[in-house]
């Protein structure tokens, strides 16, 4: 039993010590390069699909010691909770310590004072001990006088500062654990327009995350409608500035109100805010089927270049009255610049200056009630080879208002744009603890960087004759201060010069 | 205005290697004259940091130089130092009128940023010089770093002036660029002078192989560790502050004030390296240069966090512009 206490006290000191700290910190740097250099799911899962794609023996082994998700990892979690525990570990007894030195006096003079790194000698003081000791405390020092010889000590401001920063890494830590335990995110794309608008539910989200103690019905009540957004560019094509207004309703918003939020600027709600993270076109197709029935469709495009060419399909599923093998969809190509001469390949300036559609009919069976989840943005690839969808006629470039009448007879307009956006809806509780502890953390590292722990005694003999009493002092400085000697010079200069 | 900076470019980066020729210069003609006598000063001084304080040169000294090539060596020692100051106002005006060329401050892109960071540490490094006159020696070393860096931001990063892109276009940006500029320039004098001191700790050691043999002509080893210790200190808050503010302003435009994107991965690193550079100083069982190599790595990451990132990463701070 006592090998085992004392094998656990060994191993607990071996954690709090130093050595291990560094050790763990050098981990800890480690351990997040392959975060960086890895595509993670954190950040964008798409790459790491692609990545898998790309890399099909490797990749799933990677997968498996969660090198997409190092962040979350086991391993990397190991690291730094080993680390908070050696700091937690060597944090609370120092400053059970500290807390007794506050409470406790400066030590007694050292019987020989020309031991000390620094010392003065020989200096006369008009006065007596008390008034050696005044002149200390008027320069902050925390003096207490023992008989005829004066304890002096400065510089606590350190040690609080340094057990602040460390308290404050911890509370720092709690923050990002209540942000991940009550906070939530969602991302959506958003069309402009009443069509477009939706409601704070998961439901109505294109991807969204809870946190582990949040459900769906903790989310902030509101809804929101996108009417209008705009962009300007540079004639270069650089985005100069987004700025997106928006008509919100709901419990958690009180009035309707229309508000406006751009980059930098999110609209910021109880329990919610919501960020403009991306932007495009949404080009509208009007299709008339054999039966002269007409659908009109809203396809967002997503943008491929800075020029915001967009790629995209709008899809008809329902006309031509549901029969089998007769839906159609378009597979587009949007550019909001075409060039005047040359190939229509890509657009030359985002802004609507000579927009153009690109189209390519398809016919057939979308794939749609297989049942199996598949993107909207492109049209189902094995369906195509399958020879169950194909194409129809060569593409077709549209102007905006232009209509295309296909072999059958029907007909497709191309009616216009509308923009849409991409939001990121994020509510973090965590986040304001984190910014209180930063703040205090700068402090404490501020404080500890600049403080200096010395000590200071003087010893006084009163002259036999009273005339002037001899002086005796020493100093040392706990840690490494350059200008100690020069602040003892003057100090004593000051004790010896004081009429 | 734009072409005046690119031109104000070149001046610093041919003043600069004027002073590192001046400083050469000196090294050369004060064999063992001025430079070894300045060595040997710092030596005698020991411990608090002294500037050089005129101990006369041991009259013992049978290989005192001969005067003409001691008054040599110091006229190469003070056109070195001209050289570099003129090097940082050719420097300081190219930043300017960067800055005013583009309607904004000039860290819009990795040109830019490498331009304020080398001048960060170019007057961190006049600022030292001006209290400790004997460190004036190490000129040629910073001059190196900084025609290094700069030579590299006119030849490879150079792109043309362009207003900010939106995202970009907050006071945030004052605010954190500034910070990360600061920190970054500091810590690179820093970095210098840490190499130095393990060049001249290993020559003190008795290593005669190149690089050691660089450290006859340095302070003593005892200075310089005291010294790189400082500018790292001084340089560390600062950057924890600019990566909070930087974290506060991912808030405001991304939405979240932490995301593991790679600048803030790598940000997070070279902060844990400094950290553990100083914990390392706090631990007296760990010896100084086995401390200060942490202090290389440091700066290591740093330069993977400038150039690394972002031309070889993808992610939300691909401003590189390059």
């Amino acid at each position: 039993m006592g090998r085992t206490w004392a094998l656990l006290r060994n191993s607990w000191r071996q954690l709090t010590s130093m050595r291990t700290a560094l050790i763990l910190l050098f981990l800890l740097a480690v351990a997040a390069i392959p975060g960086s250099v890895l595509p993670q799911r954190s950040v964008n899962a798409t790459r790491v699909g692609q990545y898998l794609t790309d890399h099909p023996t490797l990749g799933p082994w990677l997968d498996r010691v969660w090198a997409f998700d190092v962040f979350s990892s086991p391993w990397f979690s190991a690291i730094y909770l080993l680390l908070f525990t050696s700091l937690v570990g060597c944090v609370v007894p120092r400053l059970r310590d500290h807390v007794r030195a506050l409470r406790s006096v400066p030590p007694d003079a050292p019987a020989r004072l020309e031991r000390l790194p620094q010392h003065a000698a020989g200096l006369t003081h008009d006065g007596d001990v008390a008034s050696v000791a005044t002149i200390l405390r008027r320069h902050r020092w925390r003096t207490v006088v023992r008989g005829q010889s004066v304890s002096a000590e400065k510089g606590y401001l350190k040690e609080t500062g340094n057990l602040l920063f460390h308290f404050a890494l911890l509370a720092v830590l709690f923050g990002v654990a209540l942000g991940s335990w009550y906070g939530w995110h969602a991302n959506r794309l958003v069309v402009a327009g009443s069509d477009g608008a939706f409601c704070n539910t998961v439901q109505q989200y294109d991807e969204y995350g809870l946190g582990a103690r949040v459900d769906a019905g903790d989310l902030a009540p509101f809804c929101f409608e996108l009417t209008d957004f705009s962009a300007s560019y540079l004639d270069s094509g650089q985005p100069v500035s987004f700025s997106a207004g928006a008509s919100l309703t709901g419990p958690a918003v009180g009035r309707p109100r229309v508000a406006h939020f751009s980059v930098n600027s999110p609209l910021r709600l109880t329990d919610a805010n919501v960020y403009l993270l991306g932007h495009g076109y949404a080009p509208i197709l009007r299709y008339t089927d054999r039966f002269g029935q007409t659908q009109t469709t809203v396809a967002p495009f997503l943008p491929v270049d800075g020029g915001l060419t967009s790629e995209g399909v709008a899809a008809f599923p329902d006309v031509n009255r549901r029969e089998p093998k007769q839906q159609m969809a378009f597979d587009g190509l949007y550019l909001p610049t075409a060039p005047e001469t040359g190939p229509v390949l890509r657009s030359t300036h985002p802004e609507e200056r000579a927009p153009a559609l690109m189209l390519v009919a398809y016919r057939g069976d979308l794939g749609l009630d297989a049942g199996i989840p598949q993107s909207v943005y492109v049209l189902n690839q094995r369906q195509v080879r399958a020879g169950q969808l194909t194409q129809v006629g060569d593409a077709k470039l549209l102007r905006p208002g232009g209509s295309w009448t296909l072999d059958d007879g029907t007909t497709v307009e191309f009616v216009g744009t509308r923009q849409w956006v991409t939001l990121s809806i994020r509510y973090d509780p965590g986040e304001r603890v984190v910014l209180v502890s930063v703040i205090l953390l700068l402090v404490g590292l501020m404080l500890s960087l600049t403080g200096k722990r010395r000590r200071i005694w003087v010893r006084v003999t009163p002259a036999p004759d009273g005339g002037r009493s001899l002086i005796e002092a020493g100093g040392l400085a706990r840690s490494d201060h350059p200008g100690f000697a020069a602040e003892f010079r003057a100090l004593t200069q000051r004790i010896s010069g004081e009429d | 205005m734009s072409a005046v900076s690119d031109q104000l470019l070149v001046v610093a980066v041919l003043s600069y290697l004027a002073a590192m020729l001046c400083a050469a210069a000196e090294f050369a003609f004060g064999q063992r004259g001025v430079v070894a006598r300045a060595a040997t000063r710092e030596l005698v001084s020991v411990g608090a940091g002294s500037s050089a304080s005129p101990v006369p040169a041991s009259p013992a000294d049978p290989s005192a130089a001969a005067p003409d090539r001691a008054w040599r060596a110091s006229w190469a020692g003070r056109a070195a130092l001209a050289a570099f100051v003129v090097g940082v106002v050719a420097h300081a005006g190219c930043a300017a009128a960067r800055g005013l060329a583009a309607d904004r401050m000039p860290w819009g892109n990795m040109y830019e940023f490498v331009i304020s960071v080398t001048l960060v540490g170019a007057f961190v490094w006049l600022g030292l010089v001006w209290r400790r006159p004997a460190l004036r020696h190490l000129t040629l070393y910073v001059a190196l770093a900084l025609v290094f860096l700069l030579g590299l931001a006119g030849m490879v990063l150079y792109t043309a002036v362009n207003p900010l892109v939106p995202a970009l276009n907050s006071y945030w940006f004052v605010v954190h660029v500034t910070a990360v500029t600061l920190a970054s320039g500091i810590f690179l004098v820093g970095f210098v002078v840490a190499t130095m001191y393990l060049i001249r700790n290993g020559y003190e050691k008795g290593k005669r192989s190149f690089p050691y043999t660089l450290g006859r002509r340095l302070p003593a080893a005892s200075t310089l560790e005291p010294l790189a210790f400082r500018l790292h200190a001084f340089a560390f808050p600062i950057w924890t502050f600019g990566v909070a503010a930087g974290a506060i302003w991912a808030e405001a435009a991304w939405g979240r004030y932490w995301g593991w994107d790679p600048k803030e991965t790598w940000a997070f690193i070279s902060w844990v390296v400094y950290t553990g550079y100083l914990h390392a100083r706090a631990t007296p069982s760990v010896r100084r240069p086995v401390a200060t190599w942490i202090a290389v790595a440091g700066w290591v990451t740093m330069m993977m966090n400038l150039f690394g990132v972002n031309i070889f990463f993808v992610g939300f701070h691909s401003y590189a512009g390059v």
